[in-house]
């Protein structure tokens, strides 16, 4: 192979690493609300959307990133602690379907929502100055700003990795996991625990759309595309657990990148493929433990 | 209370309105979509988010036969019956392997497949969607392009089709599919083979859908790949949910409401999308067994007020 396409491989690669760990801050609230709470949030990407247009709005006014970076996630995890109170948490005592149609319904809203205050127009959110340009790497050119979303998202990994696998809230979200009663009967206010784990897996998906803004802009139609990606990999790695949504996401994220560079008319059915094999090998995911049907 | 309705729909063209028998042509179309989405929801308990791939299905194929082959009514329909079977039996060889919310995500994922190919296929017109469809014939000069004539021709389709599923659903098969609902493992443990009735209720159901997206792109002459898109799926959703999920008249009450509400509404704002996500919301907290469940409610209230009036009558 020559050293040209060895380049190009190695770019590629860096563009599916920052593409798979976007993916990642997406895969693990959805995987997170769902292994807590047995809803399939289907707003999350359009809280992703809504989370990049938020972002955008803020840059506009206070001309900072940094600022966006911070402020979207806090903004759209408490609209997730008001739509956690005052939505879902009275369908708690009905069946999980209930719950996932009222996300199902919150994205129809989201979705006109978002069209009648941002427009059907692409909007990009302009990258930070300080991560303008590109630098030489592997002897092609590398946009600053992907290495950054690539830092990034290495150390949000490990963050929540830490917090997953290391505190006693993690302790208290793997148990309510395995054991929802369980953890209630040990005297922990579940609907507490309920509460912080929607906001979280809303800011979550807020901050992978803000930090996706510069990257891949927003429009309309996105909400569900980001969604129903983000559903394939949890569906490859396995709902619930941080191991499926980390190498669902980096399985997911390299296949479809080197798919668009490689066969951009079928990327997409790729992926597609493996989430039928996986169904067909192992219907759980790969870190899947339990059996689903 | 049938037949009135029966003989409603049939006088219906005589109003002198194209505009209202355009909106109810859409209602009987949609009610079909409805009803066939709820055999899998609210007979076998399997809710499908990505129904509309059959619906599109249905309609590209349609609008394809129609064009490149011929317009005869013999052709257009079974092609796009037995096309949507033929996409059910695929999307869900693969879903029904998983349950709940799982299936539910897969169905959605398969349909948004569905979708993207619709927009890459060079025959199905890409984004600009297919046009000039026919609106079918029956040969020696006899055809259905009139409006009314069309009217007349989706009534009879929906009305047969709303029979057979009724005849399906009181069959054994579907009782054996409303066991399935209620407990699959019992179902399962009595050596009914479940897997293969999920199978071929889904298959039913597609074809159904196909049907009522054959007829959807006659009516309009053009299919959009909106059609196959996740708003339509939940467009059939809602219809299903809002007019009361597990009966076959709810559905099709609730495509009424839908369609009706969409067309006063649209006129007065483009706020559509953001209403109907919210009457929807407003159902599923306070109403979920729809406007079925609604009228059931009020009927026993209304007798449990009858009765305690004798009572009270009699205690005079």
């Amino acid at each position: 192979m020559s050293t040209d396409t060895l380049s190009f491989i190695a770019i590629q690669f860096l563009n599916g690493l920052a593409y798979s760990l976007l993916l990642f801050l997406l895969a693990a609230g959805l995987s997170l609300i769902f292994g807590m709470m047995d809803v399939v949030n289907l707003a999350h990407g359009s809280f992703f959307l809504i989370g990049t247009y938020v972002g955008l709005t803020i840059v506009r006014v206070t001309g900072n990133f940094w600022i966006a970076l911070v402020v979207t996630p806090l903004l759209i995890g408490a609209l997730g602690l008001v739509v956690e109170r005052y939505l879902i948490r009275s369908l708690y005592n009905r069946s999980p379907l209930d719950q996932v149609l009222l996300t199902f319904g919150l994205a129809f809203i989201l979705m006109d929502l978002a069209k009648w205050i941002w427009g059907a127009n692409v909007l990009a959110l302009p990258a930070p100055a300080a991560l303008d340009g590109s630098v030489a790497l592997f002897g092609g050119q590398f946009p600053k700003y992907r290495l950054f979303v690539i830092a990034a998202g290495f150390v949000l990994a490990v963050v929540l990795y830490y917090l997953n696998d290391r505190t006693s809230f993690g302790a208290v979200i793997r148990a309510g996991v395995a054991d929802r009663e369980m953890v209630s009967g040990l005297g922990i206010n579940i609907a507490l625990v309920f509460s912080i784990v929607f906001a979280v897996g809303i800011g979550l998906a807020a901050l992978s759309g803000v930090v996706a803004g510069p990257i891949y802009s927003a429009f309309p139609g996105l909400d569900f595309q980001v969604l129903i990606t983000t559903l394939i990999v949890v569906v490859v790695g396995g709902m619930g657990t941080y191991k499926g949504s980390l190498f669902g996401s980096l399985l997911i994220g390299e296949v479809q990148t080197f798919g668009q560079a490689f066969f951009p008319d079928l990327a997409l059915f790729l992926i597609f493929g493996i989430m039928a094999a996986v169904l067909l090998i192992k219907p759980a995911g790969l870190f899947g433990r339990e059996a689903v049907a | 209370m049938i037949v009135l309705v029966l003989v409603l729909l049939v006088l219906f063209p005589l109003l002198p309105s194209s505009y209202a028998l355009g909106v109810l042509t859409d209602v009987l179309i949609f009610g079909l979509f409805a009803m066939s989405l709820d055999l899998l929801l609210g007979y076998t308990g399997l809710v499908s988010f990505g129904h509309a791939a059959f619906f599109g299905v249905g309609a590209y194929v349609a609008g394809i036969v129609g064009i490149y082959g011929g317009p005869e009514i013999y052709f257009t329909l079974p092609a796009a019956i037995i096309a949507a079977a033929l996409a059910a039996l695929v999307i869900g060889f693969f879903s029904i392997r998983t349950a709940g919310v799982y299936f539910l995500m897969l169905t959605l994922a398969f349909s948004q497949m569905v979708y993207a190919a619709a927009f890459k296929a060079p025959f199905a017109g890409g984004s600009n969607g297919l046009a000039g469809i026919p609106r079918p014939t029956l040969g020696f000069g006899l055809g259905f392009a009139d409006s009314i004539a069309f009217y007349y021709l989706v009534l009879a389709i929906v009305l047969a089709s709303y029979w057979t599923l009724a005849r399906l659903v009181a069959s054994p098969f579907g009782k054996s599919l409303r066991g399935i609902k209620e407990n699959e493992s019992r179902m399962r443990s009595v050596g009914y083979n479940v897997q293969r009735y999920k199978l071929a209720a889904f298959v039913i159901a597609g074809a159904f859908a196909g049907l009522a997206g054959a007829l959807r792109a006659q009516f309009n002459f053009f299919v959009a790949p909106d059609t196959l898109y996740w708003t339509t799926s939940g467009i059939a959703l809602v219809m299903v949910i809002i007019g009361g999920a597990g009966t076959l008249i709810g559905p099709a009450l609730g495509a009424a409401l839908v369609q009706v509400l969409q067309n006063l509404i649209s006129s007065y704002t483009e706020r559509w999308p953001l209403l109907l996500g919210a009457v929807f919301i407003l159902f599923v907290l306070y109403a979920p067994k729809g406007m079925i469940g609604l009228l059931e409610q009020r009927k026993q209230v209304d007798q449990e007020t009858s009765t305690q009036q004798a009572k009270s009558a009699n205690a005079l």
